[in-house]
């Protein structure tokens, strides 16, 4: 491993080594927060006991349904906004204040055009990440230099060669960055979704277990919640970081 | 030659025109799902509308919107002022960037209600709660941005700063902020953003007041009208802020 | 002549300094250490090199021979990895000494600030009054042919203009020792050789010492007093010529039949050194 990745191992391990030492020692009550370990123990024990394992695979499914459509959705509409510049800038402006509407609020709307299955929450997590993987669409074709096209109109390229040898790779590096972002926020959607409304999945679950005080349930939940996140973002970010060596990239 | 303009270009009308006809665009195609999903589902825009000015008249509306409005003003300077240090701090020292970039990313990653009731067991119920709630949301994107701006700054920049002998404070001051301030203002924009969601997320359990706590109520009684009423005002106020910060961005880009 | 006498006040060394070196490396070289899936670098060096006070030297050779290695570590802009590097007799660390003013290739004028304000971010932590600032600032901009767009911001300016603001704000600290880094590589032709006169002005009316890397022959041969002819990498001096010019030039020279013989000299020196470099690459 790395240096850099040795050293923030290390910040990670003493973090978790404080928590666990103030939860122990009594610096933060119990009732707030349980120790790390005990944090392990329930998450393993959620696993093995096989009770949630439905909730956790309903929850991993709806999210990676989200994000698909996000990306590719996202991937096409940034294609079309680029391609019509006035459209584009005036959309800009909207799309910044997109974020502030909670768009859970839709959840009623989506359960009467897609019914009572997971098709509204995957919506509301498609919803929440499409916009980033647009925007970060545009970004990176902004970011393509000009004399790429003219070099691609030198050889004669048709239009689906253009964007496929040349559009695509130039702009892989945005394209990346937005479906890391898409990721992040259709686990955000989807779980926030289950948080406030849903009677399924892992975020009604950590609910449930807030409500009837079982913290040892919520936060084996929340654990393995963040490993999940944890484990997808560190592959994710492997593998860009493997493709920027070859491009001599940051 | 070098005449300093004091208005807008003409495009900037043009745009305004432009975005005012994609806002009509959405309006219609609210409509059309109000029609397809009937009242009980989707409130008209009108309604919306109707009961939206209905709020604003009755005066018991005014104490929850300052309530969300203080935590909200809170949070908001936590996020931007705290998120702008931190990320400048994590951009101009590489091994930290380097380190910090991937914890980042993965502390955006956790969806952020979950952690709610920590926050709720950690600050009790009140003000206190929701702007943390707002301050966790909004300060994330800002780091993140000023962080990936820092870094990517020219480093010529930083060679003349080392050239003109600049101790490291007056290079983020006078050389690090303004050449990223694109950069920065678009990770205020979103920040922003997700602090006014945050604030109201926070709002709306634990709270006895806010527009939060009102959405939550409408929401429980089914009341879409008033339930579009607030989301049309958050989403108003968002783009009021954020084409301010356009227009900041844009006369500052005037010398780029 | 009060602006003459202005900019040139500064060039007189600290008294006790009375040596006729400016600036000296001994020994001096740069490997860069091994990293991620490359063996460590050897980049520049072992070399000597003394610049006279007042002198104008440029510095030429093969591309990725080290030249710009060599300004960093004489600018203390990185550190030698072996020998020693002083500038005024006193040794150069990781700071960049007092005294010496560098221009890079790049456009690093501010696109946020004005020319002028610009220009008066040189003297930001000099301590000096606000009236001498500001004359020094007027000053500077003038000489550079800038006046007239001292309120104007770098974007709205040519590639050369914006060099002439990074010019006047390292003239406005007063260097005694310039550092110059190929300043003209980014500009058409024509523009460098009315930008060579205006750097020959500006090195007579400050006499400061300078230190210019370039990759152009007639460059290097119409405006310095020596020229160093770099190897290919890693890079040491294989020859100094004198070229001999009067103090009061400027790219007329062209037509003195010297300068002909001076970059055809230079030239033939190269041209080895170059195909090496390209033969090493192709034998890997």
């Amino acid at each position: 491993m790395s240096r850099v990745g040795l050293i923030r191992l290390a910040v990670v391990v003493a973090f978790v080594a404080l928590l666990e030492l103030a939860t122990r020692a009594g610096w933060i009550s119990s009732y707030s927060l349980i120790p790390p370990s005990q944090m392990a123990v329930a998450a393993v024990q959620i696993l093995l006991a096989g009770r949630m394992l439905d909730d956790i695979l309903l929850t991993l499914q709806n999210v990676a349904a989200a994000f698909v459509l996000a990306v590719v959705v996202g991937f096409f509409g940034g294609v079309l906004l680029h391609q019509a510049p006035r459209l584009r800038r005036a959309v800009d402006p909207l799309l910044a204040s997109y974020y502030a509407v909670p768009v859970f609020i839709f959840y009623p709307l989506m359960i009467v055009i897609f019914g009572l299955n997971a098709w509204p929450l995957i919506i509301i997590g498609f919803l929440f990440a499409v916009a980033a993987m647009v925007v970060n669409t545009l970004d990176g074709f902004d970011r393509i230099p000009r004399v790429f096209f003219k070099v691609a109109r030198v050889q004669r390229l048709s239009w689906t060669a253009e964007v496929f040898q040349v559009t695509l790779p130039a702009a892989a590096p945005y394209l990346f960055n937005g479906a890391k972002l898409c990721v992040a926020y259709a686990f955000i959607g989807v779980i926030a979704g289950e948080f406030i409304l849903a009677g399924a999945g892992m975020g009604y679950e950590i609910a449930f277990a807030y409500n009837n005080f079982d913290n040892r349930t919520m936060y084996g939940l929340m654990l393995l919640l963040l490993v999940f996140v944890t484990t997808v973002n560190m592959s994710l970010y492997a593998w860009e970081q493997r493709l920027q060596r070859r491009r001599g990239g940051r | 030659m070098a005449t300093a303009t004091t208005s807008l270009p003409a495009g900037a009308g043009r745009q305004a025109r432009d975005t005012l006809l994609v806002l009509l665009g959405l309006i219609v195609l609210w409509q059309l799902l109000h029609w397809l999903a009937g009242s009980v589902a989707l409130a008209s825009p009108w309604a919306s509308v109707v009961r939206l000015g209905e709020l604003l008249g009755r005066a018991s509306f005014y104490p929850n919107l300052a309530e969300t409005a203080l935590a909200f003003g809170q949070a908001l300077v936590i996020s931007l002022l705290g998120g702008l240090a931190i990320g400048v701090a994590l951009g101009a020292n590489r091994l930290a960037g380097a380190v910090a970039d991937p914890i980042l990313v993965a502390l955006y990653s956790i969806p952020k209600v979950t952690l709610y009731p920590l926050i709720l067991l950690f600050f009790g119920l009140g003000m206190e709660a929701k702007v943390a709630f707002g301050a966790i949301h909004g300060i994330i994107p800002v780091i993140i941005f000023t962080m990936n701006a820092v870094r990517h700054i020219r480093p010529v920049y930083l060679r003349s700063a080392r050239v003109m002998r600049l101790g490291p404070l007056e290079t983020a001051r006078t050389i690090l902020v303004p050449a990223c301030i694109p950069e920065i203002v678009s990770g205020f924009r979103i920040g922003f953003a997700l602090t006014i969601l945050g604030t109201l997320i926070g709002e709306l359990f634990a709270s006895q007041r806010g527009l939060g706590f009102l959405l939550m109520k409408a929401m429980h009684s089914n009341d879409t009208p008033t339930i579009l009423a607030i989301a049309l005002l958050l989403f108003a106020f968002a783009s009021l802020c954020s084409w301010g910060l356009l227009a900041l961005d844009r006369r500052l880009h005037r010398r780029t | 002549m009060t602006a003459v006498k202005n900019l040139r006040a500064a060039a007189e060394p600290p008294p006790g300094e009375a040596s006729d070196v400016q600036a000296a490396v001994r020994g001096v070289t740069r490997v860069y250490p091994a990293a991620a899936g490359r063996p460590p670098l050897h980049a520049l060096g072992p070399l000597d090199l003394d610049l006279r006070r007042g002198e104008f030297f440029s510095v030429v050779g093969p591309s990725g021979c080290g030249k710009s290695t060599l300004l960093d570590l004489i600018a203390g802009l990185a550190p030698a990895s072996e020998g020693e590097v002083s500038f005024e007799g006193r040794p150069v660390g990781r700071e960049v000494p007092e005294g010496v003013g560098v221009v890079f290739q790049e456009d690093a004028s501010f696109p946020w600030l004005t020319v002028r304000d610009n220009v008066a971010f040189g003297l930001r932590r000099s301590g000096l009054p606000k009236a001498e600032v500001a004359e020094r600032v007027d000053h500077a901009v003038g000489f550079m042919g800038l006046a007239a767009f001292a309120e104007a911001y770098p974007a709205q300016l040519s590639g050369g203009m914006r060099q002439r603001v990074c010019i006047a704000r390292t003239l406005v600290t007063r260097p005694r020792l310039l550092l110059l880094d190929e300043p003209f590589g980014a500009l058409d032709q024509q523009t460098r050789l009315l930008m060579g006169d205006e750097l020959l002005r500006l090195w007579r009316e400050t006499g400061a010492t300078v230190m210019l890397i370039t990759h152009a022959l007639d460059e290097a041969a119409m405006l310095s007093d020596r020229v160093g002819v770099m190897s290919r990498r890693p890079g040491r001096f294989i020859e100094i010529l004198e070229t001999g010019w009067a103090r009061e030039r400027d790219s007329r020279v062209v037509s003195d039949e010297r300068f002909g013989r001076i970059t055809a000299r230079l030239w033939s020196l190269l041209r080895e050194e170059s195909l090496a470099s390209i033969e090493a690459g192709r034998s890997k």
